[in-house]
């Protein structure tokens, strides 16, 4: 393989402390340099002239429905919309049929992923068998097969007893814990947020204190254990000022937002249109507020899309019936822009480390830094540049957003994974 | 064309057109049913996805009146029984031409979703827990035939509202009118965001206080099938929030007690009440017939050519 050159570009890399125009220089696959005038015989040359060259971007919360929902997306697809979307590695969620809670299972993934994937894949595996929430899964052997962290996504362990267990266990082997935080009795047949519009609508709600009292239960659990503790997609106000509390005491609890969280709020629903269906729900604007606060204030680090495809014609019914769940790897960059730098909440290195640094750090990888030696991945990508999304033209399997067609200011523009370009605008 | 989906989208003047208009059709006492030929050759399509005889029975007889002709379907007899989607459901039933489709879903929104998707009208004939437009209308055409006027008036909505599709589309009714709207119920079934449903409401889980001077009570239906929980104890509920002739005494001399129908005599109304003078739940069923041969009239319109090709 052929080094590559990416030429003055913006270089942003949080980890090394690094933002001036620079050179990048990756060979066979590895960064070998970041300086100025950098020239390497028979290398490709990248003119990122103006353009923002990052770290490779991390998604720690995705869903590739393979193996067993193919219909929907597979590994394969969803990886092209990641690299459309700037990611360079993606963590999917264990809920494929079989559920990922063993060894088989993970190493099944890897390989898949090896074979078809164009950018890196780290499966997450489950925290229980079946992620039925009772009894422990094959943790320590799931590590070994490549999983990055362990959740019972989508089916939160109920159990208090069990998540103890789990939490302990998790920590003999250095591994995260992530917790959909989803009271189910609380949540029981809600279809969106509990509020003023589920009233009005006729909806059944899904109350914010569905997720606040588990995001409390285990906070207090992971003081006990002494746990990596990680709660997926936070939505709630109350929750991020819980995970802030957390952080002052100092208990390693941290906790990500999707860009839709942190964008709209239950009012912006167009009424029934299951483009607008997921879970955690789309809360009030004051807990949308409060998300974006807890990203300016440090109590959320991470940005994860939650990229849930569904097929057309099961997002096609009866609101109630339809399953939740929206695309997110190609909108993420552009809505994450909008909503937190183009305003002045962040700087433009606060939102890089989001993607990169931070997620690497949370899931203990040796990803999200350009400092030499690392694996080669770079997300180039605009912060002015306007394109419209066109979801028609999207490389995930499935169609639901509430994006479609919405205009954006920056977005990606290429995607370098482990020294090749594998995507570019 | 445009359907019917709700109340809350309608203005006040569409909503007063709709009842000055069923008023034309109304029966007086001791007449003759009086026929009209205003949508001969016009066909409606009923289709049903809950029970229901009343409010089926109703549409199909006030399309007859005006001429037109209805079809009913209801879910068990159709292919819904065999899996086939909602939206497979009405593109089937779009090729086959009806004029409008008369619906009635267990779902909220699900006529809503559809319109979205289809090109002929929705009548919506209730909803979920959201609208119930056309009962609304009725309740309105019945209370201003008493020669009230919604201005003003203080009506006691009482039972259980948070499942209730009648109560939001009166809510959204009487709003627009500007009348004072008291919502009561069981805590548990009654969201304290329902006070901001609307301009001129508000909340009580107290009876009397709900009554108090109240110029119309409005009784719903205990649905049960609805409650997905034990949201308030069964037993708890008549002794609480069963209208009995007593609490008359302290609403107006001339308030009148309504019911969307069909009556749990014994568990959210006494009998007694139900067939007092006060009790105007008959009438309502009259006004179904008039106020949905407005709506029909309204959704079709009268001009077209019968058995004109489309």
């Amino acid at each position: 393989m052929p080094a590559l050159l990416i030429k003055n570009g913006r270089v942003i890399d949080p980890n090394s402390d690094h933002d001036a125009v620079a050179d990048v220089l990756i060979t066979d696959g590895i960064i070998t340099g970041v300086g100025q005038n950098l020239t390497a015989a028979g290398a490709e040359i990248f003119d990122a002239t103006g353009m923002i060259v990052a770290p490779g971007f991390i998604d720690m919360h995705v869903h590739l429905r393979e193996p067993g929902f193919e219909h929907s997306e597979t590994i394969e697809t969803g990886s092209r919309a990641a690299a459309a979307g700037g990611f360079t590695s993606i963590c999917p969620m264990p809920n494929t049929a079989p559920v990922n809670d063993s060894k088989t299972v993970t190493t099944y993934i890897v390989e898949r992923a090896r074979r078809h994937a164009v950018v890196n894949v780290f499966p997450i595996g489950a925290i229980t068998k079946g992620s039925a929430g009772e009894e422990l899964a094959a943790i320590g052997s799931m590590k070994q097969a490549g999983a990055v962290a362990i959740s019972d996504d989508g089916r939160p362990v109920m159990n208090a007893r069990v998540m103890r267990r789990a939490m302990e266990f998790a920590k003999g082997f250095n591994i995260p814990v992530i917790n959909h935080c989803e009271d189910l009795h609380l949540s029981a047949g809600g279809d969106m947020h509990e509020g003023l519009e589920s009233v009005r609508l006729g909806l059944r709600g899904i109350p914010g204190v569905s997720e606040d009292v588990m995001v409390a239960r285990d906070i207090l659990l992971a003081e006990l254990t002494g746990a990596r503790y990680h709660v997926a997609h936070i939505s709630s106000a109350h929750s991020v000022a819980m995970v802030a509390y957390a952080k002052a005491r100092g208990l390693a609890v941290t906790a990500e937002a999707t860009p839709h969280h942190l964008t709209l709020s239950d009012t912006d629903m167009t009424p029934y249109d299951s483009s607008f269906k997921m879970k955690p729900p789309l809360r009030s604007r004051k807990d949308v507020n409060g998300v974006v606060e807890g990203i300016v204030s440090g109590a959320v680090e991470v940005i994860a899309t939650d990229h849930a495809p569904h097929p057309g014609d099961e997002k096609m019914q009866e609101f109630e019936r339809c399953p939740f769940g929206i695309l997110g790897l190609e909108t993420a960059i552009g809505i994450s822009l909008e909503q937190l730098v183009h305003n002045g909440k962040i700087s433009l290195r606060r939102l890089v480390e989001l993607f990169t640094v931070n997620p690497a750090r949370v899931l203990g990888i040796n990803r999200g830094t350009l400092a030499a030696s690392a694996p080669g991945d770079v997300t180039v990508f605009s912060t002015d540049n306007e394109w419209t999304y066109d979801v028609n033209k999207s490389f995930s399997k499935s169609r639901n957003t509430p994006f479609d067609g919405k205009t954006f200011r920056g977005g990606p523009l290429a995607t370098i994974v482990n020294g090749e370009i594998v995507w570019r605008a | 064309m445009r359907g019917l989906l709700d109340i809350e989208s309608l203005t006040r003047p569409e909503i007063q057109a709709i009842l000055d208009r069923a008023r034309d059709f109304q029966v007086p006492p001791g007449q003759p049913v009086k026929r009209f030929d205003l949508l001969r050759g016009r066909m409606v399509v009923n289709l049903f996805y809950e029970a229901s005889t009343r409010t089926r029975t109703s549409f199909e007889i006030a399309a007859k009146r005006l001429g037109c002709d209805a079809v009913s379907i209801t879910a068990q007899a159709s292919s819904v029984s065999k899996g086939e989607s909602l939206v497979d459901t009405l593109n089937t039933l779009g090729a086959m031409r009806p004029d409008a489709v008369i619906m009635r879903h267990a779902a909220s929104g699900a006529p809503h979703f559809l319109q979205r998707h289809l090109t002929f009208p929705i009548i919506n004939a209730g909803d979920g827990t959201h609208e119930h437009p056309t009962q609304a209308l009725l309740d309105a055409r019945t209370i201003l035939d008493r020669g009230a006027k919604l201005e003003g008036l203080r009506v006691a909505i009482i039972g259980d509202i948070a499942h209730s599709r009648v109560a939001r589309s009166n809510v959204y009714l009487l709003s627009k009118y500007g009348a004072d709207i008291i919502l009561c119920g069981p805590p548990s079934l009654l969201p304290r965001e329902l006070k901001d449903l609307a301009p001129g409401v508000t909340l009580t889980t107290d009876m009397n206080e709900a009554i108090r001077d109240a110029d119309v009570i409005m009784m719903l239906r205990v649905q049960l099938e609805r409650q997905h929980e034990a949201a308030f104890p069964a037993s708890e509920y008549f002794p609480f929030y069963g209208l009995r002739l007593e609490h008359l005494k302290l609403a107006k001399p001339d308030v009148i007690v309504m019911h969307p129908g069909p009556i749990n005599r014994g568990r959210e109304i006494a009998s007694e009440v139900a067939d007092s003078q006060k009790s105007v739940i008959l009438n309502q069923v009259e006004n179904g017939i008039s106020v949905r041969m407005a709506v029909l009239e309204r959704v079709l319109g009268g001009e077209k050519n019968a058995g004109a090709a489309h």
